[in-house]
């Protein structure tokens, strides 16, 4: 399994000489760290020696050989953050957490590290989670950040909530745009299917608001119902590859425009939903993305 | 073919000759740790610092890792390089007081004092064993791991390596962890009038099974008596 998976990695990146660190961090990215058998793997397929693979994954910090909390907590201790009260925060954190930075929560919720500086000095002390910036963050503000990580995009208003971003999806048979500015959901054009309803086609409407999970549709659909989704243009149903990451049903397939692809559960009240991303740096977070 | 000058005297190398070798050929003598006929060059223990150029554009360079140049001006022991080798000796020392190879180093140059916390350690990081390993066993068993302070020689994951074959090769070339000084007193061991040339583990029974960087380690044993 793991060393099919980095043989493909390994291969995309053959012609060039020297991809070791590009290999590592997509292996990295693919598992959430760097697993002995992952190592090996990469070793084996590079056709590099152990030791040599270990070398560089030990001595980048990008890199980390255990695993890794659900968030990554990361509280900023340069001198700027230092001098307005980092070492409260980073005090404040580890009480609440009960761990040492560099260490990760027993129920592998939090990482927590300290760097040295996160660039933005005026605004400190930083604390970032998930590659967001919490600023001037004080003792007080400890418990909310760490709740609000907890909580993820659950029980918050999605529209209101900044993490939440529109996308805006087409059908991968036909290639038509699947958004409906007609029927807004959260403020953005809904996304519009269609599904099997009492013998008939009825439509579905969904949020395009990456992290919302609120739906409108013709009738009720019954929860833990499997609902196929069908384009409203072509009625071809979106056949995902793979099964959903949480619940093990099928998957519903569409494409973000200029970015990837976006595969949903399609068992009624599954959150489950993949997100596979072209250009990871031009995004700006990971490129597989799964999420309850 | 590369003529250049090695403290006033002409010498005609070959091209890709070190300046280390340039003034092996010459007679000049320079001190070296980490290097080793037959291993590639690492530069890591910087006691083959030569100065090279005229003053003040003088510097100082690694001459094993350094290749000569047509033209270059070397000088192999000018009062820049004694003290910079004398500095690199007392540094080493200070990581390492045990070692016998260290040791004779530092009589051999002068070095009579020690400025820094001892610190014990069993490796300096030179290398040598890890390209031992790779370069002449082929058998990349041992490597760098971490960086900075955190830097350390081993396995990967410390376990016992598959690809090892117990040649022994690393305990032969390290300078750190085979000619030990059984001084009593650490503290006071750099008296340069030892003459205990015999590894000190040799004479252990157990040492067929021994191994660096695999159970039980040698320089452990050692550090347990």
């Amino acid at each position: 399994m793991i060393a099919e998976e980095v043989s493909r990695v390994v291969e995309k990146h053959a012609d060039r000489r020297g991809a070791l660190i590009s290999v590592l961090e997509e292996v990295q990215q693919k598992y959430g760290y760097l697993s002995p058998e992952a190592l090996q793997a990469v070793a084996e397929k590079s056709r590099r020696s152990l030791v040599d693979v270990y070398s560089v994954a030990t001595f980048y910090r990008a890199f980390t050989l255990t695993p890794r909390g659900k968030h990554h907590l990361c509280a900023c201790v340069g001198t700027a953050c230092h001098v307005r009260g980092a070492p409260n925060v980073v005090q404040e954190l580890k009480t609440q957490l009960q761990v040492e930075p560099g260490e990760t929560t027993p129920d592998r919720e939090f990482t927590f590290e300290t760097v040295n500086c996160l660039g933005a000095c005026a605004l400190g002390p930083m604390v970032t989670v998930d590659g967001r910036y919490n600023s001037n963050v004080s003792t007080a503000k400890v418990r909310r950040i760490l709740d609000k990580a907890r909580m993820g995009t659950q029980g918050e208003e999605p529209a209101s909530d900044e993490r939440n971003f529109p996308i805006t999806v087409s059908c991968p048979k036909c290639h038509q745009s699947l958004m409906d500015a007609s029927t807004p959901i959260d403020g953005h054009p809904s996304i519009h299917l269609e599904t099997p309803m009492n013998g008939s086609r009825g439509w579905v409407r969904l949020s395009s608001l990456y992290g919302s999970h609120n739906c409108k549709s013709q009738a009720e659909i019954p929860l833990d119902s499997i609902a196929p989704l069908h384009c409203t243009h072509c009625s071809e149903e979106l056949h995902g590859a793979g099964l959903c990451p949480e619940c093990g049903s099928p998957m519903a397939v569409m494409l973000i425009e200029d970015a990837g692809i976006l595969q949903l559960c399609t068992r009624r009240g599954c959150n489950g939903h993949a997100l596979d991303l072209n250009e990871p740096e031009i995004a700006g977070r990971p490129s597989t993305r799964t999420a309850g | 073919m590369i003529t250049l000058k090695i403290n006033g005297l002409n010498v005609t190398v070959e091209e890709g000759t070190t300046v280390l070798e340039a003034a092996k050929f010459l007679g000049f003598p320079i001190p070296t740790l980490c290097h080793m006929e037959g291993l590639s060059p690492y530069g890591a223990c910087r006691l083959c610092v030569v100065e090279i150029g005229e003053s003040p554009k003088s510097r100082l360079v690694s001459s094993c890792t350094y290749p000569a140049e047509a033209g270059l001006i070397v000088r192999t022991s000018s009062a820049r390089v004694v003290k910079a080798r004398k500095m690199v000796i007392e540094l080493l020392l200070g990581t390492c007081p045990q070692s016998k190879v260290i040791q004779d180093l530092a009589s051999e140059h002068g070095v009579r004092q020690q400025r820094f916390r001892q610190e014990h350690e069993d490796c300096i990081l030179c290398g040598l064993c890890v390209r031992m390993c790779s370069e002449q066993m082929m058998a990349h068993a041992i490597g760098f791991r971490g960086r900075g302070e955190h830097r350390s020689l081993g396995t990967p994951f410390d376990v016992k390596s598959e690809v090892c074959r117990l040649c022994g090769g690393c305990i032969y070339v390290c300078p750190a962890c085979q000619l030990r000084c059984t001084y009593n007193q650490p503290e006071k061991a750099i008296c340069g009038g030892c003459g205990n040339l015999e590894p000190p583990c040799v004479e252990k029974p157990q040492f067929d099974d021994m191994m660096c960087y695999m159970t039980p380690c040698v320089a452990c044993e050692i550090k347990k008596d």
